[in-house]
């Protein structure tokens, strides 16, 4: 349809090339056994994580690794859903993450638009900004944002000051450029010509084809707040407005001690903190292509 | 760049796309507006909120961290104004000659001896593997990408209790399990940080490197087999040179990494333990910063820690440009 979909395709269906790189067959066992290996290393601690969260005794022989029907209790999770509310801690995650996403959705693909297809006094400085933003690591600012959100602005423990300093993903403005930098400029030249607004042009012409690229950029920029920790547990003392990992984060470090069996508690916490990233990877695993990550890094 | 629009008659018709229209019959303000603003000076607002987001949220933020490194800063309550004298550079000095900074950076130090190499070795291994027509491709795909996508707390809960001393992974050692236990040892504890953060974050990478090995030509690959060179040194002529690029990317990315770690020396090791053992610079910055109430001790730590990043970064452009 599209230049961009083709390129899309091209990376995602990269396996019909690489078979020409290797020609013969018989080589694939070793790719085999080397795959079902790693797959084995970074699987284990998930299902482990799930098992774990079931026993009713901690069990932490190897034969615990096994799911014993008889040792086997959702307990564990109406433990950490007293301890911490699950569900209000889902809530504030929620809207943490759906703040960012909004404000990236708008701002951002504004931005990249702009960056990409309009030619105005400081487009130039706003790019070089913008890669500065990606140069300098988030930790050193911690300190002044927390003086300047929590001190200055008053905003600790509200969701405001939990959102503002990842409100609009700079890698998600750059992917958003790459892209709309790719389509066609004719395209852009005879709507102008048409008479169509930039805005016009931007909703029903650029994004359509660039859609991809949106669900990329979004998936990318869903799982920073969601598993961010060091912001929002400095921005929120409140239990009530804690987003998970943040109360996650503090059941670990304090609580487990007294519960009766506090892996099994942190194990249930873990799988529900861990459940919606792990879901929309295995639902949209085609768009974490490594071309759109990698332009977005490398700029 | 943005007053590409050149003022006056000399605007180059050919690429413009109001060619035809007749240049006296547009108004002077307008004319004179393109040339200030650009063709697109809607392009401003669009961009306004990100600019505004990055100046206050970002720019504002950095002076200020520059700026309390140079001066004695302290937390008040809203609205009390004290004196915060200029003191140069004896922030700085503070943390330079502070133990526990430099056990910090030491510890940084193991951290990237052990990841940085650990990263590329097994990102470029599994890419390669990967990078076939392979039954349950998708499978494999997701399966290494499931660490980065979830929160580090979630992963940090299972890692403490298959490591923990009565843990799955000493009970398979028996006999051979360290005494103190992986995470409360003060060999082990940096180590552990080390192999657990190459675990979570290499499916990234992998996919980095999986980009790079698709744009590999193949007929490097079909000449180096019609020259009857073996797999090993295809890899080491063909493949490595090939994503040499990729591999700056991803030692860079790396160190990034490790000059962010704040997460798991605070979970997983309990703040930085054993006796600070595996404490990073920026826990340091939180506990100093933050709990402590030194913001200008913490600030002069970060820009120090910026800096290195960004040296680290510079010697590597450097070393990359000799070689091409």
């Amino acid at each position: 349809m599209t230049q961009m979909a083709r390129a899309t395709s091209e990376v995602t269906g990269g396996s019909d090339r690489a078979m020409a790189i290797e020609p013969r067959a018989s080589r694939s066992w070793w790719r085999l056994i080397v795959l079902l290996f790693g797959a084995l290393v970074f699987i284990f601690p998930f299902y482990y994580m799930i098992v774990g969260s079931l026993q009713k005794t901690e069990n932490t022989s190897p034969s615990g690794a096994l799911p014993n029907p008889g040792n086997m209790t959702l307990h564990n999770y109406g433990q950490i859903n007293a301890a911490i509310g699950l569900g209000k801690a889902i809530i504030n995650s929620g809207i943490f993450t759906g703040g960012v996403l909004l404000a990236t959705i708008v701002f951002g693909v504004l931005a990249g638009y702009a960056l990409a297809r309009l030619s105005f006094r400081g487009r130039g400085l706003l790019f070089a900004l913008t890669l500065l933003v990606l140069t300098v690591p988030f930790q050193l600012l911690i300190v002044p944002l927390y003086v300047l959100i929590a001190r200055n602005y008053g905003l600790a423990n509200s969701y405001l000051g939990m959102i503002a300093p990842f409100a609009i993903n700079s890698v998600a403005v750059l992917i958003f450029r790459q892209y709309f930098l790719q389509l066609p400029a004719e395209m852009f030249d005879a709507a102008r010509m048409d008479g169509a607004s930039e805005l016009r042009i931007l909703r029903h012409i650029a994004i359509p084809l660039v859609r991809p690229a949106l669900l990329t950029a979004m998936l990318l920029t869903f799982i920073g707040p969601w598993n961010e920790f060091l912001w929002p547990f400095l921005i929120t003392k409140e239990q009530s407005l804690q987003p998970l990992a943040v109360a996650m984060a503090n059941y670990i470090d304090n609580v487990a001690a007294t519960a009766a069996n506090p892996y099994g508690a942190i194990l249930a916490g873990a799988c529900v903190l861990a459940a919606p990233a792990v879901a929309l990877i295995i639902a949209f695993q085609r768009y974490f292509v490594s071309t759109n990550i990698g332009s977005g890094v490398k700029g | 760049m943005t007053s590409a629009a050149a003022p006056g008659k000399h605007r180059s018709g050919a690429t413009e796309p109001m060619a035809t229209e007749p240049i006296a019959t547009e108004p002077m303000v307008r004319r004179f507006g393109r040339a200030v603003l650009g063709r697109q000076p809607i392009g401003m607002i669009f961009g306004a909120p990100y600019l505004l987001f990055i100046v206050v949220l970002f720019a504002y933020p950095l002076g200020l961290a520059v700026y309390m490194s140079f001066h004695r800063y302290f937390f008040t309550a809203p609205g009390v104004s004290v004196p915060r004298p200029f003191v140069g550079l004896s922030n700085y000095a503070a943390v330079f000659s502070d133990p526990a900074v430099r056990q910090s950076f030491l510890n940084l130090l193991i951290f990237l001896v052990i990841n940085v190499p650990f990263t590329v070795v097994l990102s470029l291994l599994l890419a390669t593997a990967l990078n076939a027509a392979i039954p349950f491709r998708a499978f494999f795909r997701t399966s290494f990408l499931a660490p980065y996508v979830t929160a580090s707390v979630a992963m940090i809960g299972v890692w403490l209790f298959m490591f923990s001393s009565g843990g799955i992974v000493n009970s398979a050692l028996g006999p051979l399990a360290p005494v103190p236990s992986w995470l409360v040892n003060q060999k082990w504890a940096m180590p552990s940080i080390a192999i657990y953060v190459t675990w979570k974050g290499l499916g990234f990478y992998i996919l980095l490197y999986l980009a790079a090995l698709q744009a590999v030509p193949k007929e490097l690959y079909e000449a180096a087999v019609m020259d009857g060179a073996s797999w090993w040194h295809r890899l080491l002529s063909v493949t490595v040179p090939g994503v040499r690029q990729v591999t700056t990317l991803v030692t860079l990315l790396a160190v990034i990494t490790g000059a962010n770690l704040f997460t798991e020396p605070y979970l997983l090791t309990g703040g930085g333990g054993p006796n600070g053992k595996s404490a990073s610079p920026v826990l340091l910055i939180y506990q100093t910063g933050i709990e402590q109430n030194h913001p200008d001790f913490a600030s002069a730590l970060g820009i120090i820690l910026v800096i290195g990043v960004l040296l680290i970064a510079g010697i590597q452009q450097l070393v990359q440009r000799r070689q091409a």
